[in-house]
């Protein structure tokens, strides 16, 4: 600041770094439309980041899973710490799990974290894809994106069970069984296609390795292009905003990416780490000593994939016994649940965004989200699909059910088909006079305002309850705000009526503003706790 | 609402071209660049950028005790934080952590993963609370507009870029050159399967490895532990599991199963699968234990109702009714081993089992 006529030279070590990273990149541009990229602030647009911050802890805990673990499937005699399992015979990758969760100093937490995140990651996954459902964030200019982040899913679930796979425990090793059953049921190609993928009859001495390098390698590569591609778009694009005041197709409204957007990110990231590490050292998860190596003759009561794969669990089990008879040919019952039902659902989802916009003639480009009360069709349709998966998933521990509440195995069996089909037609009908519902509310408090909970009796001796417009009004006290989508206050004190918390948790941190004092309060005596008038005297 | 939205332009700067980034144009000089203080460099830099500041406030004001307070909880949080990653350095080093009571009971090394979890999920879970705070608390809370520049680009931009791409396919003369375009397609297809075929490495014939198990004729039924079974060694009701006396029969994936004593009310009850009448030895019989539908081990056997259940997706074979599949996704029903005693009172197979076992498969013809 020591001139002000000519452009200053930078002074200290930083700047002078900076300038010569210019000198170099011509960086200055770029960074400061970063800096100053504006992002909208709402909770449900978080939901996407857990998703990837998961990614990310898979990626750390993932690699140092990687220094321990041996994906053979050589037999060998256990010899480790855990007492009950010394002296069996078990397959290499077996035993060192086990040694990363007894020999390894720290290795049980690192496992646990690994698994925690995996079930956050799809989780995140599936809760951001409903968001992004339910405002149709996915309309034009985003499909490419939804697209993506549909692909983002399946290979999330097949990351994931290639993952639980490998510790070749009994229970991944029924699972793995069951994956070459449909293999096995494929049309045509099933019983080629499964002895391609296991090297043979399974199990064979191979999978694990495959799987393995599928887990680490190919599927993570694919995932990170992927997200990198998820996130380009997203930048490219800007992102979507909540209707509200000053908000318009063309314009973002929210915060500067620095500091604030950035700072609440990175803490965010850490709170999402901190509760996946925490979970990873309290909670207990997949004990693969409890269930011994893999023996294909031996299967443990209650056995359940990880929560992601609960609902083709589920469809499994619900499917009747139908066998199909070609020329001869089978198609085995199990084709149909496992393979056309998923493919069917993803392939649907994927091109939800094309079919929507066919049907509504919709090709308008899109920028405002949408509440879901105001598209009850796509609400609905989408309360339908969240039914059809509830059900199935429910049925994917449909044995645990019944044996924890008592009911009959085959009850539950049958709740589940039954289930099927009335839980989404009755869920698509409630969803959408909800919505109706709440437009009406919204339209009702734009008409007539909000209610004040005060109780007025006229001269004739009728009840009203005075209700404070939320702007101006006609001769007839009838509110003129047109109904526009974005969120209506329903409350007086979401509209400063009745002034706003004090702030502060143990004690007050602000002094609460004064009101000013009627002269009728002035007149009124004072009254203690009790009730009574204050004894002047006292 | 038209104050919050309206695009500035930079100041002399020329019109920008709807729908493209802001250009800068000439701008400020150089020498009134250096008379301009930061925050007017700051808000020139944020119009070139389409952004305007419309709403700024501190959440507290700066030196109030409020201020004081939230500069103290975030200390706090980074302080608890490096304590916490602290005792997980102390905890990871010296808490003793291999188990050491063989079974049953617990000792110090048991708290040793939970603390770890608990000191690791404390020591980040601060880190990331303290930055959140410090950005509510003590950085401006604003409200700022950014004007989005996408959709079609100018007419000027697209016509001039379609040309040039049409301009870079004539030079190249392929729409012309159909002999070139016609090898150059018939290449790139077969370059593409060649990419695709070393995958044919992997493909093994399966042969008749789904129809067969290592059963033959006149080999005993053994235990997991390896000894053959006498009819005297079960009672009614029983279920034993049995391998094929062959290497590494214990762990054979597809001739695994399980001998059944029925109950003697039940052998009155019992019906062979037709042309398998003899498949069974008084009241014993055996049944392939992996399940007709996805290939579990069928483990769960009630004895009152001779029901075999799998407990993967609960499908239900009968014992008594040669193994029928009654309830649940599987259509088929377990597979028969033909068993009978030999001279020395063991029990021997007939026979391998006479369909294929386990799930099924496209070649499955019955």
């Amino acid at each position: 600041m020591s001139s002000r006529t000519a452009i200053q030279r930078p002074a200290t070590p930083a700047g002078r770094t900076a300038s010569a990273l210019d000198e170099r990149l011509t960086l200055a541009a770029p960074l400061r439309r970063t800096l100053n990229k504006v992002f909208p602030d709402h909770w449900s647009f978080l939901l996407g980041e857990i998703a990837l911050y998961s990614f990310i802890i898979l990626l750390l805990t993932g690699t140092y899973l990687t220094f321990f673990f041996d994906a053979s499937m050589q037999e060998i005699v256990y010899d480790g710490s855990y007492a009950p399992l010394r002296g069996i015979e078990m397959s290499r990758a077996y035993a060192t799990s086990l040694d990363i969760s007894f020999d390894v100093r720290g290795g049980l937490l690192i496992r646990q974290i690994h698994h925690w995140s995996a079930l956050l990651f799809v989780a995140s996954i599936v809760v951001h894809l409903m968001r992004t459902f339910f405002t149709g964030a996915f309309r034009k200019p985003r499909e490419a994106n939804w697209v993506i982040g549909v692909g983002l899913l399946v290979l999330a679930l097949l990351e994931g069970v290639f993952g639980y796979s490998l510790p070749d425990d009994l229970l991944s090793g029924t699972g793995l069984r069951i994956i070459n059953a449909i293999f096995l049921s494929i049309p045509v190609v099933g019983s080629w296609l499964s002895f391609a993928i296991f090297d043979g009859e399974f199990p064979g001495t191979v999978i694990i390795g495959r799987f393995y390098i599928l887990h680490v390698l190919l599927i993570p590569g694919i995932l990170l292009a992927l997200i990198a591609v998820h996130l380009l778009l997203v930048v490219k694009n800007k992102h979507t905003q909540y209707p509200g005041p000053g908000r318009t197709e063309d314009n973002v409204v929210g915060k500067r990416m620095f500091p604030v957007f950035a700072a609440k990110s990175t803490g965010f990231f850490m709170v999402v780490f901190g509760i996946t590490a925490a979970l990873g050292g309290l909670v207990q998860i997949n004990p693969i000593w409890l269930y011994g190596p893999y023996d294909p003759s031996q299967v443990s009561a209650g056995s359940q994939p990880d929560w992601y794969i609960g609902f083709l669990d589920g469809s499994t089990r619900l499917f009747p016994a139908w066998d199909l008879y070609i020329f001869g040919y089978n198609i085995p019952p199990l084709f149909w649940p496992t393979i056309v039902l998923p493919g069917l659902l993803f392939t649907l989802l994927g091109l939800y965004p094309f079919i929507e916009a066919k049907l509504t003639k919709d090709r308008a480009h899109h920028n405002l989200l949408q509440r879901p009360r105001d598209v009850p069709v796509r609400t609905a349709i989408g309360a339908m699909a969240l039914a059809f998966y509830t059900v199935l998933w429910i049925s994917g521990g449909n044995d645990l059910i019944a044996d924890k509440f008592d009911i009959s195995l085959n009850v539950m069996t049958w709740i589940g088909r039954i289930g099927l089909i009335l839980a989404p037609p009755i869920a698509y009908w409630i969803a959408y006079r909800v919505c109706l519902g709440l437009q009406l509310h919204d339209r009702e408090v734009l008409e007539h305002g909000v209610e004040t909970g005060i109780i007025r009796r006229l001269p004739h001796g009728e009840f009203i309850e005075v209700h404070q417009p939320l702007g101006p009004v006609d001769a007839h006290g009838h509110g003129s705000l047109q109904y526009g989508g974005a969120p209506v206050p329903k409350r007086m004190n979401h509209i400063g009526g009745m002034g706003r918390a004090i702030k502060g948790f143990f004690t007050p941190l602000e002094e609460p503003p004064a009101r000013p004092v009627t002269s009728e309060e002035e007149k009124q005596a004072e009254l203690t706790g009790s009730g009574r008038p204050k004894d002047p005297e006292a | 609402m038209t104050s919050t939205s309206g695009p500035s332009q930079p100041p002399g700067g020329a019109q920008p071209m709807p729908g493209n980034p802001p250009q800068p144009g000439p701008g400020p000089s150089d020498a009134e660049l250096a008379r301009m203080s930061r925050e007017d460099l700051v808000t020139l830099g944020g119009k070139m950028d389409g952004v305007e500041v419309i709403y700024s406030e501190q959440p507290v004001r700066p030196g109030s005790p409020a201020e004081r307070r939230a500069e103290r909880q975030v200390a706090a949080a980074f302080a608890g934080a490096g304590l916490s990653a602290l005792a997980f350095m102390v905890i990871f080093v010296a808490w003793p952590w291999q188990v050491e009571t063989p079974a049953g009971g617990y000792d110090l090394s048991a708290l040793y993963t939970p603390l770890l979890g608990l000191m690791m999920g404390l020591a980040l879970t601060l880190v990331g609370v303290g930055v959140v705070l410090w950005a509510k608390k003590l950085m401006p809370y604003e409200v700022t507009v950014q004007d989005r520049h996408e959709g079609a680009s100018p007419e000027i931009e697209r016509q001039t870029t379609a040309a040039t791409l049409v301009a870079v396919g004539n030079a190249t003369g392929i729409a012309r050159r159909t002999l070139v375009k016609r090898s150059l397609g018939f290449g790139g297809l077969m370059l593409g399967l060649m990419a695709v075929f070393p995958l044919g490495g992997l493909i093994k014939k399966p042969g008749t490895a789904l129809f067969e198990t290592p059963w033959e004729p006149g080999m005993r039924l053994l235990t997991l532990g390896g000894l053959p079974i006498r009819p005297a060694d079960m009672r009614p009701g029983a279920l034993q599991t049995v391998f094929p006396p062959v290497e590494g029969g214990a762990r054979s994936s597809d001739g695994v199963a399980m001998l059944i004593r029925l109950l003697p009310n039940q052998v009155d009850e019992f019906r062979p699968r037709p042309g398998q009448e003899d498949f069974h030895w008084n009241d014993f019989v055996a049944y392939s234990k992996i399940c007709t539908h996805a290939g579990c081990p069928v483990s769960l056997y009630e004895q009152e109702t001779a029901r075999i259940l799998c407990p993967c997706h609960q499908s239900q074979f009968v014992a008594t009714d040669g193994a029928r599949s009654i309830f649940g996704p599987a259509t088929r029903s377990l597979p028969q081993l033909a068993v009978e005693v030999d001279a020395d009172g063991y029990f021997v197979a007939k026979s391998d089992f006479i369909e294929p076992i386990g799930p099924a498969f496209w070649e499955r013809s019955t």
